[in-house]
């Protein structure tokens, strides 16, 4: 096994969380080295780059679902059998029942559930703040900008919703041409009151700044605009999509350094280390089983629970990003997302 | 009688080879000891520089992974008459099974299904779904495929999916190409991209009007820039150059956030217009988010690309020809605009050149202040480079960016002469 491994992720507070629940104790454990890359954003396109100079330096990296999908289809990470190279819960259920449905890849080994959701500004609405999602689209009541995200996911599925189409039937409308026009057209109802973020940390600030009275970011962000900043900004949990986030282990790898890799992964995501990185930060375990061990947050030490997206208070009203559909659908959409923008 | 025959052929050199070779041979040796001196950084500008980058533009034109992928389907389908309307025989069936169990093997299906799914939106899922039951099969014993395929995916009994491998069956297309210009490619040749979808060519000419203004407003602000410190003392002018070279040591993501802290509606201009009270609260200035945002930004970042060559043309302009011109009789603009000016032309060309060039390829800047109105093409490119995986698209973009940059070099050759631009 090699004694040295390069893990990708996210950087941050992120990274942060991993450093304390996963790097630390596994570098103790073991006595091997880890070094860290900040470089999850651009992870599938220099995966692909080392693949094809045949040359991988990484050797576990954090992606997010969508983007495991993409590089198992092209056969740039290695696929895993959950009930062989996982952890079982500690009472002896397999990984792959432990997992359940989180397992959305052949390659993918899930960590977090976030969730993309949104904040409001409290001392912008009113007395009447917003409780659905439906606040966003409409500006009488709630004047001022918004921010969402430069990208046709989740805005997409919101809109319809907001236009009258049923949880259950907004993929079917979506797949259709006329569905698109319809999500775009609700849309074009707010276009101009919209600030499009591309960067997660764009939102909390622009409503720090109060440049915009609600905006959509990862949950995870706004727990610590509200909680660790104390800035005047409540959730509105309404339609959050959840989505995934976890690990993937490049395809390419030397045996030894494949073990070394594996051996980390066995480690990381077994239940007692999935409930710990929820102290760092607001984003719930992808296992059944850490639910319950869930605890206090390690600098501020208040009860986590209420503050993960899965809590059964905040999660009345959610949607599961559709990795199916997105991966046939994506860049036919993106174009005509383009398209519509640069209008 | 020895001298006479000497005099009548060729020169000797000493030691009795034709001079003329002999100089040839020096000559030679000098060239090959110059080229091996340079040789070191000539190899690695071709290997680290030249090579990637026509590795990369010859994905634009690259298809081979449908004819590598399917081998057997493609020949098979080549005798297909997609017009008819009705689907391949089971022939083709049969040889897309026998290639797809290899294919699955090798797990090359899903990464067809990717390229595939760029032509006809759904393909990704059709090959993944369909590699799970088809890599259980046969090729011999579980014959005949046609029916089987159809219940595996309605897809496969689609028409449309067989002219899409039909089409891109040639190991070159001319289909990425045409979707960077708005066009596609279909069976029946090239076609215009839906009207809702068009919006590639709309930003290569948003690319080159925003790089031509922000050149502009360079020009603009920096030729005064570069005049004072061409003018002053040596000491103060050291000072300003320092001032013009003090943004280069900060970080460009900082430069382009502290924009955002100025010009946001609650940024600290907005703010100061209205406690002046020369904009009402309710009527803040958008100056972000927009082109105006990212004229601004980009104008600041890239100005010292215009500063220094003008100053160090200016620099070797001597202040006497401006006060002969005087003395002559000359009004102060009549010897600036007919004396000074033309002699610093030169400047203006090399810092237009730069800093047109750094524009037109500019992404970071864009993508932060540009909103929706203020992005450019390579906005696109970084796009399918990194997020779709489209790098045939990307290369096509690519490619015809740097065609029209060269086109443009050329016509700025003709007009105002390449020789015409110095950087000192």
């Amino acid at each position: 096994m090699a004694s040295e491994l390069t893990i990708v992720s996210w950087g941050g507070a992120y990274s942060k969380s991993q450093l304390n629940a996963y790097h630390e104790p596994y570098s103790e454990k073991t006595g091997a080295t880890i070094l860290n890359d900040d470089s999850s954003a651009e992870a599938v396109a220099k995966l692909r780059a080392m693949n094809e100079a045949g040359n991988v330096t990484w050797d576990v990296v954090d992606v997010v679902a969508a983007d495991a999908i993409r590089l198992c289809d092209e056969g740039l990470a290695l696929e895993i059998n959950p009930d062989e190279d996982l952890a079982a819960a500690p009472d002896g259920t397999p990984a792959s029942e432990d997992f359940g449905d989180l397992l959305v890849s052949d390659c993918f080994i899930p960590q977090i559930v976030y969730s993309t959701t949104f904040g409001y500004r409290t001392d912008m609405v009113g007395d009447t703040p917003p409780t659905t999602v439906c606040a966003v689209f409409d500006t009488e009541a709630y004047p001022g900008k918004r921010a969402l995200e430069k990208r046709p996911i989740n805005n997409m599925e919101w809109a319809l919703m907001c236009d009258g189409v049923a949880k259950a039937d907004v993929y079917d409308v979506l797949s259709t041409p006329a569905g698109q026009d319809q999500a775009l057209a609700k849309l074009g109802t707010i276009k101009d009151d919209v600030i499009w973020w591309s960067a997660g940390a764009d939102t909390p600030q622009l409503l720090a700044d109060g440049e915009v009275v609600m905006g959509s970011t990862y949950n995870g962000r706004l727990f610590s605009v509200i909680e660790e900043q104390k800035q005047p900004v409540a959730m509105l949990w309404d339609a959050q999509v959840f989505d995934l986030d976890g690990w993937i282990i490049p395809a390419g790898l030397s045996p030894e350094r494949e073990a070394r890799a594996r051996d980390y992964i066995m480690f990381a995501t077994d239940t007692q280390r999935l409930a710990d990185q929820a102290k760092y930060i607001s984003y719930g375990p992808a296992r059944m089983s850490s639910a319950p061990l869930v605890g206090q947050h390690a600098d501020l030490g208040i009860d986590m629970a209420p503050h993960m997206p899965t809590d059964p208070e905040n999660a009345k009203n959610t949607l599961l990003y559709n990795y199916e559909f997105w991966a046939d659908y994506r860049d036919d959409i993106d174009a005509k997302w383009q398209a519509w923008l640069a209008q | 009688m020895a001298d006479l025959t000497a005099q009548a052929g060729p020169v000797l050199a000493a030691d009795g080879t034709p001079l003329k070779r002999s100089l040839g041979r020096a000559l030679r040796r000098q060239k090959l000891r110059a080229l091996a001196l340079i040789a070191p950084l000539l190899l690695f500008v071709v290997l680290s520089f030249v090579w990637p980058i026509i590795e990369m533009l010859s994905r634009s034109v690259n298809n081979e992974i449908v004819a590598n992928t399917l081998p057997e389907t493609v020949v098979a389908l080549a005798e297909w008459d997609a017009s008819t309307g009705e689907l391949p025989s089971e022939e083709v069936y049969a040889a897309f099974a026998r290639d797809l169990i290899v294919a699955i093997d090798a797990k090359q299906h899903t990464r067809l299904g990717s390229r595939l799914n760029y032509e006809k939106t759904g393909m990704a899922s059709m090959f993944r779904r369909s590699g799970r039951t088809v890599k259980k099969w046969d090729p011999v014993e579980d014959a005949p495929f046609k029916e089987k395929f159809l219940d595996v995916h309605d897809g496969w009994g689609d028409i449309e999916t067989w002219k899409v491998i039909q089409t891109y069956s040639p190991t070159v297309t001319r289909g990425y190409f045409l979707n960077a210009v708005d066009m596609r490619l279909t069976p029946e040749g090239a076609a215009a991209q839906p009207e809702d979808k068009r919006v590639l060519i709309k930003l290569f000419g948003r690319t080159l009007w925003m790089s031509l203004v922000i050149t502009s407003v360079c020009i603009i602000l920096g030729y005064p820039v570069a005049w004072i410190m061409a003018n002053l003392p040596m000491r103060q002018a050291n000072l300003l150059l320092i001032l013009v070279l003090l943004p280069f040591w900060t970080s460009l993501l900082v430069r382009t956030s502290a924009w955002k802290v100025l010009l946001q509606q609650q940024g600290v201009i907005n703010d100061i217009l209205v406690w002046l009270g020369m904009v009402a609260d309710d009527g803040r200035l958008v100056m972000i988010n927009n082109q105006t945002g990212t004229i601004i930004a980009m104008t600041h970042i890239l100005l010292p690309f215009m500063i220094l060559p003008m100053y160090s043309v200016m620099q070797t302009i001597p202040p006497t020809y401006l006060r002969a011109a005087k003395s002559l009789g000359a009004t102060n603009w009549t010897a600036f605009w007919r004396v000074y000016f033309p002699q610093s032309v030169p400047g203006i060309g090399a810092g237009s050149i730069l800093v047109f060039i750094l524009a037109i390829g500019y992404y970071i800047t864009p993508e932060i202040v540009g909103g929706t109105k203020g992005v450019f093409i390579s906005n696109r490119i970084a796009y399918h480079i990194s997020s779709s995986l489209n790098w045939g698209l990307a290369a096509a973009l690519g490619t015809i960016l740097l065609v029209v940059v060269l086109g443009l070099y050329w016509c700025y050759d003709k007009i105002v002469g390449i020789d015409n631009v110095k950087l000192g």
